[in-house]
């Protein structure tokens, strides 16, 4: 097939998709991850999938190469039928996939990660090192990097190790590149580069599957869109044809305000006072007070110390110096154990090692930090576990089949939506939510915004560290800013900017002070 | 109630499944199969299999296996191991001999048992908790160091002499062929149920094994919870070492020897996942009577000793391989 023609006249639709997924279904023990699902990738250009976490992106990325059998369903590749029951099998076809977090190895050199598996063989079936190295320059020059195929990967920055990855993709003979939120780690300079490397793919004639959250960038790159909702297609088009609102409401199934929830913001009394938190190399001197029923936002580059800091506020690790008083009364906090005692929880930021046990239940995490009032005489009751699991899950509107469930088996926004109904269930006084809304979808987001509102309205206290600065500037009342470890600034939200913030936590100008 | 935007929550089932699909896809039913199997093949291997007394005479086969297994069973759930149990049996029966020297009566000498147990399982648990050592390591030194000490001790000399109502304790029966062992495996095996699989404590511990962190971040103390389960260990070693010893009448260095293996076959055998975070106390004890009956039926076959744990071994891979086999199997 040639392709070239199309695109020199600039042609934007090719006759034959090179791809052709229909009718596929996959469940797992008590959900549909797809049904009936429909997708077409043309030569050349590159097509969006968008949806909600759990909206089963995930799952077709899996059924594409390999990893997973769909129930029913047929791919067809050039129109012909055909099955992919392994990796191998989905790479022979030319299917290849750069995902999120790349499996690389560290001790290996850049060529021989890009082939392995697949290295050129000379005489006796050993590896051709010339010829690979050779190779992988090629490779890698045409994608536009400079890196030596010789260099071992360790001593690579991540946005070079992320090049390797695609170059790995590329040495085998690709026909269509599924890209699984490439640009998640990526600076905005090296997101630029790898535009350029997409625009490269797609003037080679390769199809390209580019799943993303982040709608600047569908936009920028995309030429079709398919959108996914509840693990079934709901719409298939043309970027040019729809809108950022339009494509929105098409994921989530219904208007999502862009806006941050309007709340009543009069906070009451003084509930937490720190004063002097210091810790041996992490942070120092962190002093603030936290009142009844106000959000307040910890903002800062990553590795300011906001995390180490929240963590040794609810006793994970023991500061050096300082004193946190609740309700005007000291509170000695050592552990976990007295923290939660004194109702202070925290919801960290790394969810699957800290926050969930993924291969336990839904119910059982969430009591977890609650058994003593679910429990008799310390012994479970599980009516009464399902109850308190049943309260917060609701009000949480947890996606789930049952509440007998794996968290693993969640989507990352329900998992979050299971550690935040955890600490509700322990009628906390100060809840701290460590980048509550980091890798989760929009639809999820403007839900936990939401509860966030309600929450603080009730009356509870909350700490939301968070880098993304929408967040902090819609829901805080009042915002710190930590640099290197230390308070740089503190704001009312009123008439607070962006460029503000900015400036402080990376201590452009002499504006910082406390 | 209702969601922020109006709409009614939708409801979750508290489970898909029921009880009796999920007892059906257990491991443990297909273990009890396996169970009933070699119990037949004893029938058919042996005429005297089935006469009660010989059948009370094969629990000892496994009783005092059993009993350190419950206890291996929570420790190796929570994501640790104890491969000194073996080690603790050789250095307490040691001190009870020891103490019989001065003529220490029996209230003593099971006093002495169960505080030798305490105190090795104090140690271990001190070393792997305090001092964030790996467990299968810590145990495989205090394995050869308890062992070690009754080596020195006694040399090959032997401790003999136990009184009759010591003895007791090994050999005596409660009622009819119910011996006061078995009764004592069951008594371990209801508490430890209990405890594993109906309180805070025991889904402290599967907590534990499935996610130490988030464990540790949802208010669990988890070196306490460990120490408790290193101690405990230490105490049903002790309580097999004194059960052992009066079976035996005799202390020698070389008792129980090699028993921890045997010990953590029977716990994996039984269900409960070596990477730790799930098992059943109702698994080992049907792993625990499985591995009895092999024992005992082989023996009545006069095999020798080599082949049973040749066949045990075939066992625990069979069993753990098969599962899998069949789910590949179907896959392809």
């Amino acid at each position: 097939m040639n392709y070239s023609s199309d695109i020199a006249q600039g042609v934007t639709v090719p006759a034959e998709p090179v791809l052709r997924l229909s009718g596929i279904t996959k469940t797992f023990p008590g959900v549909r991850a797809l049904g009936d699902v429909e997708l077409e990738l043309y030569p050349g250009q590159v097509t969006a999938l968008v949806g909600e976490n759990g909206a089963g992106k995930s799952t077709l990325v899996k059924i594409l190469t390999g990893i997973y059998q769909p129930d029913s369903g047929t791919i067809e590749v050039d129109g012909q039928e055909t099955r992919f029951p392994t990796a191998t099998a989905a790479s022979d076809a030319g299917v290849t996939a750069i995902h999120q977090e790349t499996v690389l190895f560290d001790e290996l050199t850049v060529a021989e990660n890009i082939f392995l598996g697949h290295a050129p063989r000379g005489r006796f079936g050993l590896i051709d090192w010339a010829a690979m190295n050779t190779k992988a320059k090629e490779i890698l020059t045409r994608i536009g990097a400079q890196i030596g195929p010789s260099t071992v990967l360790r001593d690579l920055g991540i946005a070079s190790k992320h090049l390797v990855a695609i170059a790995r993709a590329l040495s085998v003979d690709a026909r269509v590149v599924v890209m699984d939120e490439p640009t998640a780690s990526l600076s905005a300079a090296e997101i630029e580069e790898l535009y350029e490397l997409v625009e490269r793919l797609k003037a080679e004639g390769k199809a390209i599957l580019f799943i993303s959250h982040k709608f600047d960038e569908i936009f920028r790159i995309a030429d079709r869109y398919t959108v996914f909702r509840d693990g079934e297609m709901v719409e298939a088009g043309m970027i040019a044809d729809v809108t950022e609102t339009q494509l929105v409401e098409k994921m989530v199934g219904r208007a999502v305000d862009t806006i941050f929830p309007e709340r009543d913001r009069r906070p009451g009394a003084d509930v937490l006072t720190v004063a002097g938190y210091s810790h041996p190399t992490e942070f120092a001197d962190i002093g603030f007070t936290l009142r009844r029923g106000e959000i307040l936002g910890f903002y800062g580059l990553v590795g300011a110390g906001r995390s180490e800091f929240m963590q040794a506020l609810f006793g994970v690790t023991r500061p050096s110096r300082g004193a946190c008083r609740i309700d005007g009364k000291v509170a000695v906090i050592r552990s976990p154990v007295e923290a939660i005692e004194k109702g202070i929880v925290y919801v960290p930021e790394d969810r699957g090692a800290q926050g969930a046990v993924t291969a336990m239940p839904i119910f059982q995490n969430i009591t977890l930090p609650s058994l003593r009032t679910t429990s008799h005489k310390g012994f479970v009751r599980m009516a009464e576990e399902f109850a308190l699991a049943r309260k917060y899950t609701e009000r949480l509107d947890l996606r789930a089949a049952s509440l007998d469930q794996n968290v693993g088996e969640l989507s990352g926004g329900n998992q979050q939506k299971v550690v935040i109904a955890k600490w509700l269930a322990t009628r906390p006084r100060v809840i701290i939510l460590d980048e509550p809304t980091k890798g989760i979808d929009v639809g999820s987001k403007a839900a936990v915004h939401e509860f966030m509102a309600e929450l603080a309205a009730e009356g509870l206290s909350v700490i939301m560290v968070s880098s993304e600065i929408p967040e902090i500037l819609g829901m805080s009342d009042r915002v710190i800013v930590m640099r290197e470890g230390r308070i740089a600034a503190e704001y009312d939200r009123e008439g607070l900017t962006p460029e503000t913030l900015v400036r402080a936590a990376a201590g452009y100008d002499g504006e910082a002070a406390a | 109630m209702s969601l922020a935007d109006g709409t009614r929550p939708r409801h979750l089932p508290d489970r898909l499944s029921g009880r009796g699909a999920r007892v059906l896809k257990s491991w443990e039913l297909l273990l009890f199969g396996i169970a009933v199997l070699i119990f037949l093949a004893n029938t058919q291997a042996s005429q005297y299999f089935l006469d009660p007394w010989n059948l009370s005479d094969a629990t000892f086969n496994f009783t005092e296996k059993a009993m350190i297994g419950f206890a291996m069973a929570l420790l190796i759930i929570s994501g640790e191991i104890d491969l000194s149990v073996a080690g603790i049996i050789a250095l307490a029966s040691t001190a009870m001999g020891w103490a019989l020297q001065f003529g220490v009566g029996t209230p003593g000498l099971v006093a002495i048992g169960l505080a030798v147990g305490l105190l090795c399982g104090a140690f271990n648990g001190a070393l792997v908790t305090r001092l964030g050592l790996p467990s299968i390591v810590v145990t495989i030194g205090t394995m050869s160091l308890f062992r070690g000490i009754s080596y020195i001790v006694l040399g090959d000399q032997a401790f003999n002499g136990y009184p009759e109502s010591f003895a007791w304790l090994g050999r005596g029966y409660v009622f009819w062929v119910i011996s006061f062992e078995l009764t004592l495996f069951a008594v371990f095996a209801l508490i430890y149920g209990v405890v594993l699989h109906k309180t805070n404590f025991g889904r402290h511990i599967y907590t534990i094994g499935n996610n130490p962190t988030a464990a540790r971040f949802s208010g669990i103390r988890v070196e306490r919870v460990k120490m408790i389960l290193f101690l405990l260990t230490g105490l049903m070693s002790g309580i097999a070492a004194i059960c052992l010893t009066a079976r035996l009448g005799s202390t020698r260095p070389s008792i129980a020897y090699a028993w921890e293996l045997e010990v953590v076959t029977m716990v994996v055998l039984g269900g409960v996942s070596i990477l730790g975070g799930s098992g059943s106390i109702l698994g080992v004890v049907i792993a625990a009577l499985v591995m009895g009956m092999v024992t005992f039926g082989l023996g009545l076959l006069n095999v020798p000793g080599i082949v049973m744990s040749i066949f045990i071994g075939a066992l625990l891979i069979g069993v753990i391989a098969i599962p899998r086999l069949v789910a590949k199997l179907r896959r392809s």
